[in-house]
């Protein structure tokens, strides 16, 4: 929709300096969502794509996302054939609500920022143990692990000005096999639950991410396959009620039975396919 | 800077935070539409160098340089592009607002995508069809047939505007550039329950562009309602333009026009309003108690039947003595049924535009489903003579009853005649939620008895529903609402009582099902129940109590009605439906024995047209160009009158449809029309076009006689002829000549809705449902439906499947949140959503082999009805799956779950 207060698109140039922010401001990438919102607030946006950053790169270390880079980029990524965590990426990218169409506009970065529970991007960045490169206000930087980045509910450790730079997944993490399931009260709709487990194929750990269902992102670490009982009382422990969300999008008690419930079928599919 | 739109290029510069959509439209291609504005929809849908996007989304300057093509670009050199094509030979589209969209998202889908329409769909929303159209148009498949001279009834003859609708070009009411338009922009109550102490509009009048700030003192002060009805005695006059107390919140407050929508928005927030809150009432029982907040202390002048007691209206009534019957009843259901509020959710959003001619004429171009009496309305308010109110509708992008209300013309007209300039008012999707009309929630408590054989021998309903703030329809809904739902059953033994009860929540409206819906899903429920309870199979137990066409149908009294059985069947439908479960469709339920399956089915029987009064008339004549001039005052929205009105007139003056030409819902081309609502799009317009071709007829063959001088058995009308002893006089000639005697071949015919005829529907779900997740899966769906001779079985078979998903997403999905405060938290397509084409399965429909009485050649109406028992019978399924009964909606996954899980937990105890 068309925004009328703003009265001015800056094109911040400069890669490392800092950014002369003012009230009124907002970081635009996609626009996918500042554009579906009235934002009287806002008087001036600062065009994340006059940075030109490279939207994907593969290296030693793993992959690194720019905030800027599409979805739909995301989505069609050809992977190192040793990536076991590479289905994953495509599971999330269709996890959204969103549209096909929106992923040829909607950003990686947009999606994690926004932080909404049912962000599958940030699903998939807790996962696979993302970093978020965060470039400060003042221009120096910031590495947070992504379940620390988003704590809330549409909440995240942004302040004014902060920019989302990339987001770092470890080669480590992409080597680890998947388990995904997801359950939205619609067909194809908004995630109510949706949860990833991975299994180092080295060491054995094995991570439970747990999104949609909880306000924010949370990770459980287990030095190896838990049995079912460790399972539920890990979840039992680390969940308390009040994290499991309420909205129109699925009530929280059963958000917490389909987190049991997918944690479970994830722990046992994990443990049929891959024993060390 | 620089843009290219459809191979041309523009060089005007697009505002800062403007997105592509509306610079799309200012640049002048209509073809882009509005649904949401937030992406949801995707009825805005263009290319971006081939790249389809939602435009609402794309900011603007980030299109410059790029290849923009919208739905008007796609056809090349005069010809249609495949996929356009193909959505006018499956006949794709009902109300065409979401097709620009929706062709333009499928004609960019690879092969692969194809494979997985439910996913590549998913960001393109339908309200009207149920995606069958859209399905089969994207797989290649023709439903139309070929418009044969004289046998345009039966045919599947596709719609008038299908080429318009296709390109882009049929337009729709803000699709059209006006100059010196003004826009406007309202402010509305954050209050549930308020008294406007003082508003102050300096600061507003002060923003450059507002020409504009009116108040309740700035417009006239006269009660009336919005609701549109022939005589508008059947609602109450309890709504002033604006007012001085507020009663929900989303109530308009103050009106600003400004030059632009931006001053118009800012002149909004300068706008300073003070308020005294008033307590405020959400729940209609505790609105009924003694010691509630009054919201209407008004005069009897009114028509509200205990102000005090904020009851607008109540009905008690019955037959026999339902004691006794339950008395003799070896089986009794008791229960509490509660429906919520749902949104009609119509792509195009309530709209119009107003403007002064010369002669300070009023015109007012709307979305409406009734310009009539909006006009009507108007003369009204402004204390004008009806010959100086012009009001017009070209396309309606959709209405489902919530256009049978004025909810825009009314403060347009008012801004207009204060500043004699014209002005626009469009609503955005989210007053589409807080400012428009819902349907009615109810709360039903039934109680139903049966004797082992299972004969009924009571059925008592209470009905309590929210009417919300204001009166609109909430009376008209309520006589529905015990009518038709409970005279369907035989039984000597019937208690209604119920009431209609004032709110401060957002007022309910007409929309499709009009208050049955609610009765029907209690009344098909306990049926249900009755017939498990007994161990007897559901359809046979409804065979032994439905009414049965030589009976009286008696409802809350037995007074004798003008509704009977032009045809009857209820009974066919029942064998159709339960044939087709019984011998399935080959779906399995998935594998895993956590999937749980059931079948269900229910009934509804509809009485069409209102009770009260409803009129249409119909001016038919030859023109000078061999073509039959039709004009007719109802409007088309996607019901699909337009196609029958042609169809008609060929099958009784033996032409073809492409020799109809049609004019519509104009109060100055047209004769009034009471309105395409209740359901009498067929059966009162179509009834009026009837008489008026026969009458057509006898005077083209009267004329054709004399004229040549033969005996008029030897003429005969051809598609494009008149035939004398042999001799083909060509319509033009022959239109011609009759002008050239003074005896011009034109005639007027009006039609009432009277006597009523019934239709029926029956339907029926297998269904899988997991008992874990509590995911629904739809294995097979079934609907048998009695609309008499069926004039176009395509189209007809099209509004029964989009009257199933309207009713599996008020069964499955919808629902409007509210918080405490009376405000809804869901007011957008993301948050409120409506069934995409992953969510709704193929429905197989059955017609009854009837032919009515009283409806044209034979018709009955089938737009509405088929809603009705689309909820009971899914929850029915769901019941006969888990064995849990569900006393509300909707049937989603989490409520489902929670039901089981309690079910269990009590099983266990």
């Amino acid at each position: 929709m068309d925004l009328n207060n703003i009265s001015e698109i800056a094109r911040p140039s400069g890669r490392d300096g800092a950014v002369d922010w003012r009230e009124g401001d907002a970081w635009l990438a996609g626009g996918t969502w500042l554009f579906s919102e009235p934002q009287p607030h806002l008087r001036r946006l600062m065009d994340l794509e006059a940075f030109g950053w490279e939207p994907l790169t593969i290296s030693e270390q793993g992959l690194e996302i720019a905030s800027t880079c599409k979805i739909v980029q995301l989505d069609a990524l050809a992977t190192p054939a040793d990536w076991k965590a590479a289905p994953l990426i495509r599971q999330c990218c269709r996890s959204l609500l969103a549209s096909f169409k929106i992923w040829h506009t909607a950003t990686v970065g947009g999606n994690i920022c926004m932080s909404l529970p049912a962000g599958s991007l940030i699903s998939l960045a807790v996962a696979l143990e993302g970093l978020c490169m965060i470039r400060l206000r003042n221009g120096s930087g910031q590495q947070v692990p992504v379940e620390n980045f988003v704590t809330g509910n549409h909440q995240n450790i942004l302040q004014p000005g902060d920019l989302l730079r990339s987001i770092a997944l470890p080669a480590s993490a992409l080597r680890k096999r998947t388990c995904f399931r997801r359950m939205s009260l619609t067909h194809l709709g908004r995630s109510s639950t949706l949860l990833v487990g991975t299994l180092c194929p080295r060491e054995g750990v094995f991570m439970l991410t747990v999104t949609a269902a909880t306000v924010r992102p949370l990770r459980l670490a287990f030095p190896q396959l838990p049995d079912a009982g460790e399972l539920r009382a890990k979840l039992q422990d680390k969940i308390p009620d009040s994290l499991y969300l309420n909205d129109v999008h699925g009530a929280p008690a059963y958000r917490k039975h389909l987190t049991f419930y997918f944690a479970e079928e994830i722990r046992r599919e994990l443990a049929g396919t891959e024993r060390p | 800077m620089s843009y290219i739109v459809n191979g041309r290029n523009f060089s005007k510069e697009p505002r800062p935070g403007q997105c592509l959509r509306t610079f799309l439209r200012e640049l002048g291609w209509f073809g882009v539409k509005k649904g949401c504005d937030a992406g949801d929809c995707g009825a805005c849908t263009v290319w971006l160098d081939g790249v389809p996007v939602h435009s609402c989304l794309i900011p603007a300057f980030r299109a410059e340089g790029h290849q923009v093509t919208t739905i008007e670009g796609l056809a090349k050199n005069g010809e249609l592009h495949p996929m356009q094509r193909a959505f006018v030979e499956a006949q794709g589209f009902q109300c065409g607002f979401c097709t620009a969209g929706m062709i333009m998202t499928a004609a960019s889908l690879s092969e692969e995508d194809r494979q997985d329409l439910p996913r590549v769909l998913k960001g393109n929303l339908c309200r009207c069809t149920g995606y069958h159209g859209i399905e089969d148009a994207i797989r290649g498949i023709k439903n139309i047939e070929e418009d044969r001279p004289g046998a345009a009834c039966g045919a599947g003859l596709r719609a008038p505007a299908s080429e318009a609708i296709v390109t882009g070009k049929v337009r729709y009411t803000l699709d059209t550039e006006v100059e010196g338009l003004l826009h406007m922009k309202l402010v509305r109550s954050p209050h549930a329950h308020a008294r406007i102490v003082s508003i102050r509009k300096e600061r507003a009048l002060a923003v450059p562009g507002v020409h504009a700030v009116l108040t309740w003192e700035d417009v006239p002060r006269r009660l009336y309602t919005t609701a549109t009805h022939d005589d508008y005695h059947v609602d109450p006059n309890d709504t002033y333009m604006l007012d001085n107390v507020v009663r929900f919140v989303g109530q308009r407050v103050v009106a600003v026009v400004a030059e632009s929508e931006a001053a118009a928005e800012e002149g909004c927030r300068c706008v300073e309003i003070e308020y005294e809150v008033l307590p405020a009432v959400f729940d209609p029982e505790e609105a009924m108690r003694l010691g509630a907040p009054v919201l209407h202390d008004k005069s009897p002048e009114s028509r509200i039947r205990r102000p005090g007691q904020n009851i607008l209206l109540e009905i008690h009534g019955g037959v026999g003595d339902v004691a006794a019957g339950f008395a003799e009843a070896d089986a009794i259901h008791e229960g509490t049924y509660d429906t919520h509020r749902v949104q009609h959710a119509h792509l195009e959003t309530h709209c119009s535009i107003t403007w002064l001619d010369a002669q300070n004429r009023l015109h007012v171009r709307t979305s409406s489903q009734t310009p009539h009496i909006t006009k009507q309305k108007l003369c009204y308010l402004f204390s004008l003579y009806p010959d100086s109110v012009h009001v017009f509708c070209e396309r309606v992008g959709g209405g489902f009853g919530g256009k049978q209300e004025v909810l825009t013309e009314d403060i347009c007209a008012a801004a207009t005649l204060k500043t004699g300039r014209p002005v626009k008012l469009e609503f955005t999707r989210e007053e589409q939620f807080i400012g428009s009309t819902t349907r009615h929630p109810m709360r039903v408590h039934i109680k139903v008895g049966a004797r082992r054989d299972g004969t009924l021998t009571a059925i008592q309903i209470r009905v309590v529903s929210n009417t919300g703030a204001y009166g609109n329809h909430g009376g008209e809904t309520l006589y529905a609402s015990c009518g038709e739902s409970i005279a369907v059953y035989r039984c000597p033994n019937k208690k209604v009582d119920a009431y209609s009860v004032y709110t401060n929540t957002v007022p309910s409206g007409a929309i499709r099902g009009y208050g049955m819906t609610q009765t029907i899903f209690a009344v098909e429920s306990a049926m249900d129940e009755l017939a498990r309870t007994l161990k007897i199979d559901p359809f046979e137990f409804r065979r032994r109590n439905i009414v049965r066409p030589e009976e009286q149908m008696v409802a809350e009294s037995a007074v004798v009605s003008d509704t009977e059985f032009g045809s009857y069947g209820l009974d066919q439908c029942l064998d159709l439906v339960q044939q087709a479960l019984t011998r399935s469709n080959g779906v399995k339920r998935p594998e895993g024995a956590d999937w749980l399956e059931g079948q269900g089915v229910a009934l509804s029987m509809h009485g069409a047209v209102p009770p009260t009064e409803h009129r249409s008339e119909a001016r038919l004549g030859l023109g000078e160009d061999g073509n039959y001039h039709l004009a007719i005052g109802t409007a088309e929205f996607g019901n699909g009158t337009t196609t029958v009105h042609g169809q008609i007139v060929a099958a009784v003056l033996g032409s073809t449809v492409s020799r109809v030409r049609i004019v519509q819902s104009d109060t100055d081309r047209t004769g009034y029309d009471t309105g395409a609502f209740a359901s009498a799009g067929t059966v009162v317009a179509e009834n009026a076009v009837r008489l008026a071709a026969e009458a057509l007829r006898e005077r083209m063959l009267n004329f054709a006689a004399k004229h040549y001088g033969v005996s008029r058995d030897a003429c005969r009308l051809e598609y494009d002829a008149v035939l004398c002893n042999g001799k083909r006089n060509p319509l033009a000639d022959f239109s011609a000549a009759a002008r050239q005697a003074g005896r011009p071949l034109e005639v007027v015919r009006k039609a009432y809705g009277t006597p009523r005829s019934v239709t029926f529907q029956v339907q029926g779900f297998r269904i899988a449902v997991h008992r874990v997740t509590g995911e629904i899966v739809i294995l097979q769906s079934v609907h048998g439906a009695d609309g008499g001779v069926i004039i176009n079985p395509m189209q007809c078979r099209a509004q029964i499947e989009g009257a199933v998903a309207q009713g599996l997403g008020w069964a499955l999905i919808e629902k409007m949140v509210f918080d405490e405060n009376g405000r809804i938290i869901n007011p957008t397509f993301r948050n409120y959503r409506i069934p995409a084409f992953a969510d709704i399965p193929r429905t197989e429909v059955y017609f009854a082999d009837t032919r009515d009485a009283f409806g044209p050649l034979g018709a009955k109406s089938m737009s509405e009805a088929p809603i009705y028992p689309i909820t009971p019978a899914l929850a029915n399924a769901l019941t006969d799956a888990t064995g849990i009964r569900f006393y509300d909606l909707p049937l989603a996954p989490d409520r489902i779950y929670c039901r089981i899980f309690e079910s269990s937990q009590q099983g266990q105890s």
